[in-house]
């Protein structure tokens, strides 16, 4: 099964056949690495920039104005904060100018802990992202979906910021891409650039076919009955792997995929809150003003009288980094053995 | 059919004159602005007064249309001149002002002079400083591609050439192999809001920023229209066909202060108009008695359009959520 970055790669070199791709761009984006993850290798329309995160969204928006389709890369979302207030202009242009002007762009970004990454190559940007308005917010935790939501980011025709996490770059797949070939090392052969000399190298793209996920619909990713788990991204994998333990336990626990932050699927959200009564939200991203806050709210607001327990957030320490040093990690991201017991503390709950 | 080369119209009497009617009009109509603050038909008002000789030149030097044939405009927010002297209406400016639902650039939602004309390429204007600077590039390259005579034109104050976004634009538009018909230009009015320029960047010739990128530039007196006519003319003869940046800086005055923030009253520096009307009386283009019945037509134009204006619906909760998102076809 293709990783979430082939996923990612072979979406991109979709959407330059087929979805008017004209620009994929950043910094390393282009020959010869194709990304520091290697999510853009042997894109025919990739090309490296200046080492400059404002001028790279400037010029996204610019390529959008001009009629053009981009998707320009932040390496790493560590990176994008000098960026705001372009990713505000981006967002504002449709609003601003009452409907005169739409940027159809995308900016993706690889995001979060999980690979030692330490203070700079840790951090989350999904509760800053959802408040910058007119985008839609993306997060896939698997490499199909990362696919699909990519192919949705790339036909909208507004600001789209497609978030990776870093630490499932090599997750391979459950389920094939649609095309994809069935060998995994047919796949290798076909799409990974070699390691060394690249220059007599070039792709040999496999027929994906057109496959979205849609903006705004979440995933069950397991059904259960006693607890909701909403999470997204990183985060979702862990709490995949707790629910299956637990539910081998005799404790029932359901688990959300979000996929789409902002839109998110509250209609998945609020049924499965009815059925059960209790939520746990949970992210890598600091807790304070944390994008799971705006999803309890909202539960709060829909669902209080079917609540059986305050709704939990589970989220990163409000430090200011992830540090170096595992003992940092562990102890500042949730883990699978923190999430087991915020789902078993929320179970035991009594109104 | 895409345009292989640029021919600037000729500087004749006509279109002296032509400039002339239009100073007056952008003038005007930021002088009506003016008065609407005062009188609270509008609260905030920043504008271009004291920067029409060269706003207006530059208007009717544009190679106006819509699409990378044809030139992108990434303006600030003082490019009134320009955008009347490209055919707006002054009533629409005033429409901006007071904020109404008819405001055919925001719907009353940004301040004024704040233009998005799609038509025209012009993109919305940003109220944040110098961002521009980083987006020219990207129609400019859109541009490059399509091929023909359209440029980029970007413009800002002196001061924001501080901001990195300068920076941006200038090295964006200069990858090896890989140059962009970008048209800086530097509207030097020697004041960012309350701070004189030269107590805060080295530069008075900030044009010469692009000495190190090896980008042509300029400083010109942007007080005289027919030196900056010719100074734009051949700056975009050479952006159009040889494909590169260049940067243009015109030294212009700020005639009434930074914005209403700062009571926009009259300041004692050069006025363009005064000084353009003696070299047209001068050269026997025209007489005190005509060029008085310029203004004295834009004012009557100006007074009609407020009286309708004033009489426009305002936006209400039903606008506040339209056009958060494009539900159309992708595509600009
Ligand atoms: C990024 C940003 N910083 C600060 C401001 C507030 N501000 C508005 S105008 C201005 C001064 C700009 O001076 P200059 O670039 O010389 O242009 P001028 O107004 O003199 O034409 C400032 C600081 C802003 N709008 N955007």
């Amino acid at each position: 099964m293709a990783n979430m970055a082939q996923a990612i790669r072979l979406a991109l070199h979709y959407g330059e056949e087929h979805l008017g791709v004209t620009d994929i761009f950043g910094e390393d984006v282009g020959a010869p690495l194709g990304g520091v993850f290697t999510c853009t290798q042997g894109l025919k329309t990739a090309w490296n920039t200046p080492l400059d995160e404002r001028g790279l969204i400037g010029m996204a928006l610019g390529i959008a104005y001009g009629g053009g389709k981009p998707v320009a890369e932040i390496q790493f979302c560590d990176y994008i904060f000098n960026c705001i207030d372009l990713l505000k202009l981006c967002g504002n242009a449709h609003w601003s100018s009452a409907g005169e002007y739409h940027v159809p762009l995308v900016v993706m970004t690889p995001v979060g802990a999980g690979i030692h990454g330490s203070m700079y190559h840790s951090h989350s940007f999904e509760s800053m992202a959802t408040h910058i308005q007119g985008w839609t917010v993306v997060m896939p935790s698997n490499a199909k979906d990362a696919y699909g939501l990519m192919l949705s980011a790339i036909a909208d025709p507004n600001p789209v910021l497609f978030m990776a996490p870093k630490g499932l770059m090599r997750a391979k797949g459950e389920e094939l891409i649609p095309g994809e070939p069935a060998d995994e090392r047919a796949l290798h052969h076909a799409i990974d650039a070699p390691v060394g000399d690249r220059t007599g190298w070039a792709p040999h793209w496999p027929p994906v076919e057109d496959y979205r996920v849609p903006f705004g619909k979440a995933r069950l990713a397991r059904q259960g009955s006693a607890v909701t788990v909403v999470s997204y991204g990183r985060a979702l994998t862990m709490c995949t792997h707790v629910a299956d333990d637990l539910t081998k336990q005799g404790l029932s626990v359901e688990v959300i995929d979000l996929r789409t932050l902002y839109p998110f699927d509250e209609q998945a959200v609020f049924a499965s809150v009815k059925k059960t009564g209790r939520l746990l939200v949970v992210n890598e991203d600091t807790e304070v003003t944390n994008f799971g806050e705006h999803v309890m709210r909202k539960v709060v607001d829909h669902c209080f009288y079917d609540l059986l327990a305050p709704p939990r957030l589970l989220a990163g320490l409000d430090v200011p980094g992830v540090g170096l040093a595992w003992g940092y990690e562990k102890h500042s991201i949730p883990q699978p053995d923190g999430i087991a017991a915020a789902i078993r503390e929320l179970a035991a709950q009594q109104p | 059919m895409t345009a292989t080369r640029w021919t600037p119209p000729t500087l004749d009497e006509a279109t002296k004159l032509r400039i002339h009617d239009l100073m007056v009009k952008a003038r005007t109509t930021e002088e009506m602005q003016i008065r609407m603050m005062r009188t609270g038909h509008g609260y905030f008002w920043i504008g271009a007064p004291g920067e029409e000789a060269f706003g207006v030149p530059l208007g009717l030097l544009v190679h106006k249309g819509h699409g990378p044939a044809y030139d992108y405009l990434h303006l600030h927010y003082r490019s009134s001149p320009t955008v009347l002297a490209m055919g707006s209406e002054p009533i629409d400016a005033l429409r901006q002002m007071r904020g109404t639902l008819t405001d055919p650039y925001s719907k009353g939602r940004n301040f004024v002079n704040h233009f998005a004309i799609k038509p025209w390429n012009i993109v919305p204007v940003t109220p944040t400083i110098e961002t521009q600077y980083a987006v020219a590039p990207g129609t400019a390259l859109m541009q490059r591609r399509h091929g023909g005579v359209g440029i980029s034109i970007v413009t800002g104050g002196d001061a924001g050439t501080a901001e990195g976004d300068f920076y941006s634009g200038m090295n964006w538009s200069t990858r090896p192999g890989q140059e962009l018909p970008v048209l800086f230009c530097i509207a030097h009015n020697t004041w960012g809001i309350s701070t004189p320029s030269a107590t805060v960047q080295n530069f008075r010739e900030l044009n010469k920023r692009g000495d190190g990128f090896g980008i042509k530039n300029v400083c010109i007196d942007g007080n005289d229209p027919i030196v900056a006519w010719h100074a734009i003319a051949e700056a975009m003869d050479y952006v159009r066909h040889e494909r590169k940046p260049f940067i243009l800086q015109a030294n212009v005055s700020r005639l009434y202060g930074h914005s209403s923030s700062s009571g926009a009253h009259m300041h004692d520096e050069e006025d363009c108009l005064p000084r353009y009307e003696a070299r047209l009386i001068q050269e026997n283009l025209s007489t005190a008695a005509e060029l008085k019945a310029v203004w004295d037509r834009w004012h009557d134009v100006l007074h009609d359009a407020l009286q309708q204006v004033e009489k426009e619906p305002m936006p209400d909760q039903s606008h506040v959520l339209q056009h958060v998102y494009y539900r159309g076809q992708a595509g600009n």
